[in-house]
């Protein structure tokens, strides 16, 4: 067989291989969210499922954060912004108008939509540095009109007094389970829509941008408009993960909307990696042990969370699931040769 | 059929493209010859939106296309492939077709169904086989070979059905034998396509060999126009460009 012949081969499974990835994905997300459902009938560990809300919450904000970094090659400092925004939203919503919890959701995304697109559209004409740059200062701004404005938003104090949890649709958030199925459910279908946009046309339109830019507009690309989107996508699922953690403490405090908030979660995408779709949930995982064993044992855990950052960034010069995903292709490609 | 007319670009006090007014007729093959600094890539830089000229028209089938950005002139038709081949070099052969073959079709922003498109399938093989990269199409670009990514550079342009083709030294960077395949592969595109090319190129037996009409570029002017015989016994282009060597092959 030559290798032409070899390539017309392949091409049937390619094309229903797209199909099939969306069914594979969709049978993974339901496992998954059975596997995670139905953890409270194991366990009556409240620290458990404590950690896998906290973990839905910052996963839905770092596998946000890498549809720019990763799939865009949009580093973004700011991005932590956006969960700020979703907590505060929702949690002054709820506080202010008491609507059902559903009408709070979407009225926050809705208004981070607004929000995104403003910011976006000033910061996305910017290159690189200039963009992390600017990023970082709309986030700063937006952090300090939290404390400045406190009549509204609490100021240092942050919004007290619990966020009420009326039932709707017979789940009561106000239950600790029915807290975490929730918070299981928004995670995985949030997952599930970020890897759809990522496997879209769109999705290959964000990785030609990150790789060239320049070419991708000599394609017809109107690369402007396409970051825009993106920046504007990944803002809303950063506000679901601000949401679930506004759910989780019920109440929403500055450092939700501090800039340490998207150090984190540039540090997460580090750990996990950001060339696998799921490199920055496990980064979450990790990060989140890794602060809740370090700081039971020292109080300088800073410093054991510097060392842990350094040896992936320069011992494996990359995430966990990127060093797992090039030593699988690695032994594929091994044992092809032979 | 593409024309220019009058078209002007300055560098601060240089002219880089000079008053240049030419025709390319639909499916004619051009080469654009000229030292270096003569403005060849900056006179592709302006007919593509890369550059926006000071003054002057690129009339593509009678509409004006001067001034205004890339995205547009591209789906207008005419599309580019650069010097240094200009590639997404993290996605394999065959997405890198497809991806182009979306945006053209204008699928580039869609996000509820899952890539590759259907459609998209049929340009994108056609390409990939008359390119010879259909056996290479699982590799990422980064892997592929100088002479095999500029022919990718190359594809990338084919696949978006332009009427015109512009490419900034297909054989730059190549060894003798490699500069021969590949100019005879644009030459094969060209015949089959039936699709206006120009190409810019330094090697002179190759463009007296396979180029029916030749434009003379120096100092952004155009020095003359014509076929390899008029252009070898021109007294201008031999005493600015081609010294003794080459006239005395023509006689």
């Amino acid at each position: 067989m030559t290798e032409l012949e070899a390539g017309r081969a392949e091409r049937l499974p390619v094309r229903n291989g797209a199909v099939l990835q969306r069914y594979r994905d969709v049978l993974i997300a339901l496992i998954a969210f059975a596997v995670l459902a139905s953890l409270p009938m194991f366990t009556g560990s409240k620290a458990l499922l404590d950690f896998v809300i906290r973990c839905s919450a910052y996963g839905l904000f770092a596998t946000s954060l890498n549809l720019l970094v990763g799939y865009t090659g949009l580093i973004s400092f700011g991005h932590g912004m956006f969960f700020g925004l979703g907590a505060y939203g929702y949690g002054l919503i709820m506080q202010r108008l008491g609507v059902p919890i559903p009408v709070a959701f979407v009225a926050t995304l809705a208004i981070t939509a607004v929000v995104a697109t403003v910011i976006g559209a000033i910061c996305v004409r910017l290159k690189e540095i200039y963009f992390a740059f600017v990023t970082l200062a709309f986030q700063m701004l937006i952090h300090s009109t939290i404390l400045s404005w406190a009549s509204f938003t609490g100021g240092d104090q942050g919004l007290r007094g619990g966020i009420p949890r009326p039932v709707f649709l017979g789940i009561d958030l106000a239950n600790h389970v029915h807290l975490y199925v929730a918070s299981c459910a928004l995670l995985i279908l949030g997952l599930l829509a970020m890897r759809q946009i990522a496997q879209s046309p769109f999705g290959y339109t964000l990785r030609m941008i990150r790789d060239n830019a320049a070419r991708a507009s000599f394609l017809g690309i109107d690369v402007w408009r396409a970051k825009l989107t993106v920046f504007v996508l990944a803002a809303l699922f950063a506000s679901m993960g601000g949401m679930v953690m506004a759910l989780f403490v019920s109440g929403a405090y500055p450092e939700f909307a501090y800039w340490t908030i998207s150090g984190e979660g540039i540090f997460i995408n580090m750990l996990g990696g950001v060339s696998t779709f799921l490199g920055p949930m496990v980064g979450t995982v990790l990060l989140l042990l890794l602060n809740d064993t370090v700081t039971r044992f020292t109080e300088y855990h800073g410093i054991v969370l510097g060392v842990v950052i350094l040896f992936f960034a320069l011992g494996l010069r990359k995430g966990l699931l990127d060093f797992v995903a090039d030593w699988f292709a690695h032994r594929r490609g091994a044992g092809e040769g032979r | 059929m593409l024309e220019i007319r009058n078209l002007a670009k300055s560098f601060g006090g240089v002219k880089a493209t000079n008053d240049v007014s030419l025709d390319f007729p639909d499916g004619s093959l051009t080469a654009v010859i000229g030292p270096n600094g003569a403005g060849k890539s900056t006179f592709f830089n302006l007919i593509t939106g890369a550059l926006k000229p000071d003054s002057g028209q690129v009339l593509l089938d009678g509409v004006d296309l001067a001034g205004r950005s890339p995205p547009e002139i591209v789906r207008h038709g005419i599309g580019r492939a650069f010097q240094v081949a200009s590639i997404f070099k993290s996605l394999t052969v065959q997405e890198t077709m497809l991806a182009a073959v979306s945006a053209d079709q204008r699928s580039s922003a869609v996000l509820h169904k899952r890539f590759p498109l259907p459609e998209t399938r049929d340009r994108a093989e056609h390409v990939m086989e008359l390119l010879g990269l259909a056996g290479k199409r699982n590799r990422p670009a980064a892997t592929l070979s100088h002479g095999d990514q500029k022919l990718l550079d190359i594809a990338l342009a084919l696949v978006l059905e332009p009427k015109v083709l512009l490419l900034d030294e297909p054989t730059a960077g190549m060894g003798p034998e490699e500069r021969w395949r590949m100019i005879d592969k644009v030459r094969e595109l060209w015949e089959r396509e039936r699709i206006t090319v120009v190409f810019i190129e330094h090697d002179m037996d190759i463009v007296f060999k396979i180029a029916p009409k030749i434009v003379v570029l120096c100092y952004g002017r155009i020095l003359a126009t014509g076929t390899p015989d008029e252009i070898r016994s021109n007294s201008a282009v031999i005493e600015a460009y081609l010294g003794t060597e080459h006239a005395g092959a023509a006689t």
